[in-house]
């Protein structure tokens, strides 16, 4: 009955997630397995390129359940996604102790050329693997908290709600700018070493680092599942269509609305900590406005509200931004805006929903 | 008004905040023994100056069927507003029942608690089924835990089913709601409220658009609905209101201008002034 709900009925979600899974066991293999000098060989630079994908993957399947089901356009996902970032950022930067530049055990590099004497008392525990971890979850969901529960709680919604989003995601980034903050400021945090002992550059550590993104972007795909597939999906749907029915049936829209946001910040959040090991930096620059557009934009593109489709969006943006960047720099923007415009005119439904259609036509 | 004052108005010591007090259960203190099952007295509000609702009191009686007719801007909808909780007045009582005060619930609180509302304009959930449609707006437990877990008893399943029968959309269960017809959309709507299990029904405008076939089948289904449920229609069309009408009450800016049977209003001066005269 579950399995079917979960998986059966859900096509496109089937071949994702196999895809996944293949992609988990061939990237691997080929990059250990397979000796450097043969073509079939997968470098361990492209293993980091599919992991950080990997990473935006789970963040735009975050965007596209508040935004696709919740109807929610949110243009500041990018501040839950930096800040589970920096909390994985602030435990490894615990880890590297005295084999920073000045050689302090106690305080981070950037702290000692501050001058700064003592550890800032929010720095406290992040020398724990398990602490840091709870933090990756509990900081975005409680900022995410504690912002919808004003927002939703005084009905703003729609274009306020977005531009909200967007004036709070800058907001942290003026915030993480500022050297005085304790989270290094302009240049953030880096120079990292190890992770559970292990050495964050060595081949071993970015596979591993690479099947926990894999894993945990399968596993959030079937909790989103679970989630839009179960009554309290269908509420949330009904509530984006109708909300004042919603209420009048007896539905508390604020709660609902509340407890998918708070969860689909604490879903980015874990992409942040996944992506800034793999990266090797986070600065302040992850909270630029402009990101949480772009995340949006991977979510369009792919087709929302079917939550497979954010995961093909995000490969396929990010594909192609990685494509231009390296071969025409000066067209990446241009051509961002060009993909955004034709989908919205051409393609309401997204990439996935031109698959659909094709589909559509060849049966008939 | 001076702080001092305020405060002391805030704190004067027989003063009760609303949290204080017990929730009302529905089920224990709805108490209509002395007829009525609303109590609306002497409601007025104001919309930036204009008085929607001035002075309004009405008592709806339990198992009636009444209709509220008034020209536009009687106030007829923002009256609903305020029972189900949507408007707070400035003035006035709402009372369901004898005990339970509805100026103090909120809309989901006042929907659960049994009056179930339907809008002037037909609103149904689009993009899921007609099925779903009616299993979400069935009464159960609809706090957000609940919901994600749930799953539908067989019993459940028959209520849907019998409902289904009644609005007659039973080979359209599985049609998304949005693409059904304007007719059908009452319908459907009127049929989640049916779900929800109401002691009475706030039914805004149900035949607008309606066809003369599907107008008569919901007129004898609104006055199969009364008795077991009180039914306050709201309604222009005049021979609808006629059709099904055993009192009804005429609203003119804001208050109540007449209220009996329909020979009644139709013979009273003052209505055929408001409404062909002047």
């Amino acid at each position: 009955m579950l399995t079917r709900r979960l998986f059966l009925s859900d096509r496109g979600g089937m071949v994702t997630l196999a895809l996944l899974l293949a992609l988990g066991i061939v990237v691997p293999l080929l990059n250990l397995v397979v000796p450097a000098d043969s073509p079939l060989h997968v470098s361990t630079y492209t293993v980091t390129l599919i992991g950080k994908f990997l990473c935006y993957a789970l963040l735009a399947l975050s965007i596209d359940l508040i935004w696709g089901f919740g109807g929610i356009l949110t243009l500041g996902h990018g501040a839950f996604f930096a800040l589970g970032g920096y909390c994985m950022g602030m435990y490894l930067m615990r880890q590297i102790g005295a084999r920073g530049v000045y050689g302090n055990a106690e305080l981070p590099d950037f702290m000692v050329f501050l001058n700064w004497t003592e550890l800032p008392w929010y720095w406290f525990g992040f020398d724990m693997f398990w602490f840091a971890m709870l933090m990756v979850v509990l900081v975005p969901g409680t900022l995410a908290l504690v912002f919808g529960w004003f927002a939703f709680r005084s009905r703003v919604t729609g274009v306020y709600l977005s531009i909200m989003t967007q004036a709070l995601v800058f907001a942290l980034m003026l915030a993480f700018f500022r050297n005085e903050m304790g989270f290094g400021g302009n240049n953030g945090l880096t120079d990292f070493k190890d992770i559970l002992g292990f050495d964050i550059q060595a081949d071993g550590t970015r596979i591993a680092l690479f099947l926990a993104s894999v894993i945990a972007l399968m596993l959030a795909y079937v909790a989103s599942r679970f989630i839009v597939t179960s009554r309290m999906g269908r509420v949330v749907t009904a509530i984006r269509d109708a909300e004042g029915r919603a209420r009048f049936s007896g539905y508390r829209v604020e709660a609902y609305m509340l407890w998918l946001f708070v969860f689909s910040a604490m879903m980015a959040g874990v992409a942040g900590a996944l992506f800034v090991p793999q990266v090797g930096i986070i600065n302040p620059g992850e909270f630029s406005p402009l990101n949480s557009i772009e995340q949006v934009v991977w979510v369009a593109v792919g087709g929302r509200g079917t939550l497979f489709g954010s995961i093909v969006g995000a490969f396929s943006v990010n594909y192609a931004k990685t494509w231009f960047t390296s071969s025409w720099p000066e067209a990446w923007l241009f051509a961002l805006g060009a993909l955004f415009v034709l989908v919205t005119l051409f393609l309401p439904r997204g990439i996935v929903g031109l698959l659909r259609r094709r589909r559509a036509g060849g049966d008939a | 008004m001076s702080l001092l004052q305020q405060t002391r108005e805030t704190m004067r010591r027989d003063r009760v905040f609303d949290f204080m007090l017990p929730r009302p259960d529905f089920a224990q203190s709805l108490d209509t023994r002395h007829g009525p099952i609303l109590y609306v007295e002497g409601v007025s509000v104001s919309f930036d100056g204009f008085r929607a609702l001035n002075d309004l009191t009405l008592y709806i009686d339990d198992g009636e069927l009444r209709c509220i007719i008034g020209p536009n801007g009687a106030g007829k909808t923002t009256m609903m507003d305020v029972i189900t909780g949507k408007t707070r007045p400035d003035a006035g009582s709402v009372f369901f029942g004898q005990s339970i005060d509805l100026l103090r619930l909120s809309e989901h609180e006042i929907a659960q608690g049994g009056i179930g509302r339907k809008f002037q304009k037909p609103t149904v959930f689009e993009a899921l089924s007609v099925f779903e449609n009616l299993e979400l707006a069935m009464a159960s437990d609809k706090r957000v835990w609940a919901t994600l877990f749930h799953r539908l008893s067989g019993e459940q399943r028959d209520r849907i089913d019998e409902v289904l029968a009644l609005i007659r959309l039973s080979d359209l269960r599985d049609q998304r709601a949005g693409a059904l017809s304007h007719g059908q959309k009452q319908w459907l709507e009127i049929g989640m409220l049916l779900m929800q299990n109401p002691r009475v029904l706030l039914v805004d405008e149900p035949v607008a658009g309606m066809t003369g076939e599907e107008t008569e089948r919901t007129a004898e289904l609104l006055i199969s609905l009364a008795g077991r449920h009180s039914v306050v229609v709201v309604e222009h069309d005049m021979a609808f209101v006629r059709s099904i009408a055993r009192k009804v009450t005429v609203l003119h800016q804001g208050s109540v201008l007449a209220e009996g049977s329909m020979d009644q209003i139709q013979n009273d001066p003052r209505v055929i002034e408001v409404y062909l005269g002047e």
